[in-house]
């Protein structure tokens, strides 16, 4: 009975050296890609003045970008609309999707609403978000008597 | 809010170089996302080549291989670090084998947005010609 409940001593060992194995996968690997969860990706940059966030976009037209800040709450939607095909036209590829996207992100900071910019250039969206004044951290000088 | 699109792909793919091609640019190298149609008169390629500009994208047709490959600067914001990265900017190329028929001196290439748009006339000769079948 107290035998086959017991684990084997290489499964142990094999476990310990995954984990290690992940662990090192995990730090050593320099710019780890995520996976988005919806369109479009992002690409977040920081400082300590606040964040830009990048995104490729291809074939959107500027016009049909809207960008939304509240808060500490980025919101990006639009439409990719299609290029006009040909009635007869055959296709051989058809890869690229379109139809409208939207997603919000979740800033660490207030932002300065009034001073965001954006940005796109050869498909590219990129959207500079200033930390609010308010919530930046203010460093206290320490008196002594 | 609009309807979020669950087709609309968000990560790439990357190039495995083809022919044991050995690549000189240590940059990455991604497959372009792209639509090819056929009409009438001429055969149209869209290909997503996000941050090249027109003057980044090389197209060269040779023995009826067509090459796309985009060269993209990565876009690297000064007195910023990387936080967090959902794609990664790399180089596009991708080659396509295409029938016989195209005029090759009239090929158009325009790179708007991120997307390039190549236009390839066919041979007005080579158009394909109806053949009427006759019957006895």
């Amino acid at each position: 009975m107290y035998r086959r409940f017991q684990v084997p001593n290489i499964w142990q060992e094999m476990d310990q050296l995954q984990r290690e194995m992940n662990r090192l996968y995990d730090t050593t690997s320099r710019g780890r890609v995520f996976t988005a969860p919806g369109y479009p990706a992002i690409n977040i940059w920081t400082n300590e003045d606040g964040q830009l966030i990048s995104a490729e976009m291809p074939g959107v037209h500027p016009n049909q970008i809207d960008i939304d800040v509240t808060g500490d709450a980025l919101s990006i939607s639009g439409e990719r609309i299609p290029d006009e095909v040909v009635k007869d036209a055959r296709y051989h590829r058809r890869e690229r999707s379109y139809g409208s996207f939207s997603r919000t992100i979740q800033l660490p900071f207030m932002v300065d609403t009034s001073k965001v910019e954006a940005n796109f250039k050869n498909g590219v969206l990129m959207i500079s978000l200033p930390r609010a004044e308010a919530d930046k951290p203010k460093k206290i000088t320490v008196k002594s008597k | 809010m609009a309807k979020q699109d669950q087709t609309m792909e968000v990560q790439k793919q990357e190039e495995t170089p083809a022919d044991e091609m050995e690549r000189t640019r240590s940059r990455r190298s991604f497959i372009p996302r792209t639509d090819i149609y056929e009409t009438e008169s001429e055969i149209i390629v869209l290909a997503d080549v996000p941050g090249a500009n027109e003057k980044a994208v090389d197209i060269t047709l040779e023995k009826n291989v067509l090459s796309i490959t985009a060269y993209v600067e990565p876009a690297i914001p000064s007195g910023f670090e990387i936080a967090y990265a959902e794609y990664e900017e790399g180089d596009y190329q991708r080659s396509f084998r295409l029938s016989d028929e195209i005029d090759q001196d009239k090929i158009k290439a325009v790179v708007s947005d991120g997307v390039l748009r190549l236009r390839l006339p066919k041979f007005q000769e080579a158009k394909t010609k109806k053949i009427a079948v006759k019957t006895k």
